[in-house]
């Protein structure tokens, strides 16, 4: 009896000497307590010398000055010493690494299995901007799934001389085997990740549509479990929106597309196996959902019917959230090389005896030039405004915005219609002569292939550097699902550039990520109440 | 449950069991070593025996020496040092990481990551004995959160069946080894006659030690350590959990939560009814480690047809 109180005692004192804010001033001294202590150490954080320059800076108005949501945070983080942000970057790694939280990365022929890059300081966003933000982003994918759903049936846009037919029917993207699909909700696009960036007034712009196989969720999941393991104490003092349910969310949109009426239906992700980048993702997503991870060989089609092979024999799939691109899903159909797929997969399809989410086809929507048109698809297909706005973008399929794009690559920023990662592009304003010669040959060339953006000035967001804060460009990719029913993740993936300057946000290119927080005010009801 | 799964379960409850095991036969052999005089036969070279990997070490080592053989079981990139069943495991805790409990495969993945960075431990006594104990510890403290965590469900009855074939395995190949040095300190003529009690009887508490057992042997049987009796717990004694007739019972006891596991069934009870039938005393006087040879096959034969019932039906 007397060794357990002894025992619980010291645990008590160990709990307290953790999660308390400044263990270190308190470790130093038994004669003054932690604040006047605290006062003789040089700071780290300095918000006065903090300086993002022209950029819109989402925590930091002016010299000292954070804004009304953030000032909490930017207290807090100033408070702290050398000492205690060496000590929360270290808790914030080993958790990572604990936590198994990695991306792979490709190269030299092998394949490393690197720590998810993580910067502890969180981002802000206020909760009643967020609610805009949010109608925007649903209104978004579901006047993108009218579209896919009317371009493989009816072709109403077409004959309304919307868009052209011939850039959609063109497109690498087109599937003529899904033409006359009638998916379940007429939803194809089931799970997006939408992309928005910031300008230099702070509005939310949309940069790009991901339909295909959008990742980055778990990532966003796992920023906010290792944020709350280093800085517990930070959400005492704010009211944050919780994103754990997102994979609750997922689970239910998934069974929304259940073919077979039944209680539990079977769900599976399908993962290419674990040389993907995103295997973590598939893994991670499977284990929250309690769905089964299948690779392409576990799954086999009989009689059109999906079966996977378990330990009793085969046992039907009912639901594949597939995290393989179109063409390797089915080799008796698309790429007769593929591995990863299962032959036989599209005809289940078809048959409607399994659904796959994202539907093959989806992907025609996830074009850079369609992209372009999307605002004329709200009002067309939901005769609505636009909620959010994208980015300005010449077509250079079109003559006069071709030459426009040509006579100004020095300003401006050319993407490739089909590209995702953040490859094969034209940083006009920084790229040299003779990279600029080239996109313009490969325009000319290939003109559908192309469009070209001013290059926004992308906000900043500080970065625990190694000396102090330091302001590093930021975008955002909130997650929608659409099933019989919408949700938007509150915030999103937020990646950060962490090279000074840069502008490119991809982990595969040395970005790193953040925790995102939608904040509520005073005032704000919470949302859905 | 899919079948790929179910065999990285069950690989990987084999890595964590088999690093453990490991890990406890360096510990007991090093301080074997310490108690038993200079001129025994016992050496290190032994304890490559015991891990069935006397050809991958000739291949790599020179000397079957203490440094050599704890880099060997270690560190070595190759298949049977801790290192690599750990990193083994993790690999096969990472593929399955959508059925374990969380804490479970985060304890893997640590345990990985201290494994590759305390290589550098396995020359100095002191450092690797706290490292070993560390990595017994932890595999422990691993398989008691599946315990603690899993359903009794098919994936726990895999976790189960992997470890319980592993440890049957390993406790055989020590009673071997213990068996197989017993006659040779009897037989070697330099041996000191007056001694060779007194080294009988650290051999095998050793034997015992690496298996946790010394205790519960001493609570069974109530008289001086001796060959037969050890060999006969470590063997028949059904209470304790390291036996080998206690991990048989193990297998059986899960089997009813798997499908189609008659063939299995069978052979385990095969493999238990012939275990049961040998009288130790003869044994030990001659036979033993042909007998060992004998259950080891029966172990091979158990895991080929858990394989062919479960894992194999892939194209």
């Amino acid at each position: 009896m007397h060794k357990r109180i002894d025992g619980s005692q010291r645990r008590r004192i160990h709990g307290v000497r953790c999660t308390a804010p400044k263990p270190a001033a308190a470790d130093r001294s038994h004669q003054h307590c932690g604040k006047y202590e605290l006062r003789e150490l040089p700071l780290q954080i300095d918000w006065q010398s903090y300086d993002p320059g022209a950029f819109h800076d989402e925590m930091i108005e002016g010299p000292g000055a954070p804004r009304s949501t953030a000032q909490q945070l930017a207290a807090y983080l100033e408070s702290l010493d050398r000492k205690d942000l060496d000590g929360k970057k270290l808790a914030a790694r080993l958790a990572i690494k604990t936590m198994g939280i990695s991306f792979t990365v490709y190269s030299d022929g092998q394949n490393i299995d690197r720590e998810w890059p993580f910067d502890l300081i969180p981002r802000i966003i206020a909760a009643r901007e967020w609610e805009t933000t949010r109608r925007g982003l649903e209104q978004r994918v579901r006047a993108l799934n009218c579209f896919i759903h009317d371009v493989y049936n009816e072709q109403k846009v077409f004959r309304d001389r919307i868009i052209d037919p011939a850039l959609i029917l063109d497109s690498v993207n087109f599937r003529p085997q899904c033409v006359g699909i009638q998916p379940r909700h007429k939803v194809w696009a089931h799970i997006c990740g939408t992309d928005l960036i910031r300008d230099e007034n702070g509005r939310f712009l949309v940069l790009e549509d991901n339909l295909r196989v959008p990742s980055g969720v778990s990532y966003m999941l796992e920023n906010r479990r290792v944020t709350k393991r280093v800085f517990p104490e930070l959400f005492e003092n704010h009211r944050i929106l919780p994103v754990t349910e997102y994979t609750q969310e997922l689970f239910d949109m998934l069974a929304s597309l259940s073919p077979r009426k039944q209680a539990y239906p079977e769900i599976a992700v399908l993962t290419p196996g674990i040389y993907n980048s995103a295997y973590f993702e598939h893994s991670y997503l499977a284990q929250r959902m309690g769905a089964e991870l299948v690779e392409g060989s576990d799954l086999v089609v009989e009689d059109d019917q999906v079966y996977m092979r378990t330990i009793g024999g085969l046992s039907r799939v009912d639901v594949i959230y597939r995290r393989i691109d179109d063409l390797f899903l089915d080799p008796a159909v698309f790429n007769p090389e593929s591995v990863l797929g299962v032959p036989g997969l599209f005809q289940a399809w078809l048959k409607g005896n399994v659904s796959l989410a994202n539907a093959p086809g989806a992907g025609v929507a996830d074009d850079k030039i369609v992209y372009t048109y999307v605002p004329d698809f709200i009002k067309y297909y939901l005769d609505e405004d636009p909620v959010l706005p994208n980015v300005p973008s010449y077509r250079c399929c079109n003559d006069s915005e071709r030459s426009h794009v040509l006579a100004n690559l020095d300003k401006l920023v050319v993407k490739p219609a089909n590209e995702s990662g953040g490859y094969g592009m034209l940083m006009g304003p920084r790229a040299s002569a003779a990279e600029r010669e080239e996109f313009a040959r490969r325009i000319k060339a290939n003109p559908r292939n192309y469009l070209a953006q001013p290059l926004i000035s992308l906000s900043t967001v500080p970065i625990l550097g190694e000396h102090s804060a330091e302001p590093r460009h930021v975008d955002l990719r909130p997650f929608i699902l659409q099933g019989a029913d919408s949700y938007v993740t509150p915030g999103g993936l937020t990646r950060v550039a962490l090279v000074k300057g840069s502008y490119v946000v991809n982990s595969s290119q040395g970005g790193g990520s953040k925790d995102t927080w939608v904040v509520m005010g005073e005032g704000d009801a919470v949302p859905g109440s | 449950m899919l079948s790929r799964v179910a065999e990285r379960i069950y690989w990987q409850a084999r890595y964590l069991e088999r690093a453990e095991n490991t890990a406890r036969l360096l510990n007991v052999f090093s301080n074997l070593l310490l108690d038993l005089p200079d001129r025994t036969t016992l050496g290190w070279s032994d304890l490559v025996r015991i891990t069935g990997a006397s050809e991958t070490f000739a291949q790599h080592y020179q000397a079957a020496n203490e440094t050599n053989l704890a880099r060997f079981l270690i560190s070595d990139p190759c298949n049977v040092s801790i290192s690599a069943m750990l990193a083994n495991a993790r690999e096969n805790a990472r593929t399955t990481r959508e059925v374990m409990p969380t804490e479970a495969f985060e304890g893997i993945n640590e345990l990985h990551y201290y494994a590759q960075s305390a290589a550098g431990k396995a020359d100095d006594r002191s450092a690797r004995n706290e490292m070993l104990e560390h990595i017994i510890e932890s595999c422990q403290q691993i398989f008691g959160m599946l315990a603690g965590a899993m359903s009794r469900d098919a994936g726990y009855a895999f976790v189960r069946m992997g470890r319980a074939l592993e440890r049957a395995d390993m406790v055989s190949r020590m009673v071997d080894v213990g068996a197989r040095k017993l006659f040779a300190m009897l037989e070697d003529p330099a041996a000191p006659p007056e001694f060779a009690e007194t080294w009988q009887g650290i051999l095998w508490m050793s034997v015992l030690r690496s298996q946790s057992a010394y205790q519960m042997y001493r609570q069974h049987v109530r008289r001086r350590i001796n060959g037969e009796d050890v060999v006969c717990f470590l063997l028949h004694n059904e209470e304790f959990p390291r036996a080998v007739i206690h991990n048989l019972t193990t297998i059986s006891k899960v089997l009813p939560r798997l499908p189609n596991h008659g063939e299995v069934a069978e052979l385990v009870n095969l493999a238990r009814i012939e275990l049961k039938h040998s009288h130790v005393p003869e044994l030990v006087e001659r036979g033993l480690p042909e007998r060992i040879d004998h259950l080891q096959i029966h172990f091979a034969a158990i895991h080929d047809a858990i394989s062919r019932t479960w894992f194999l039906p892939r194209t």
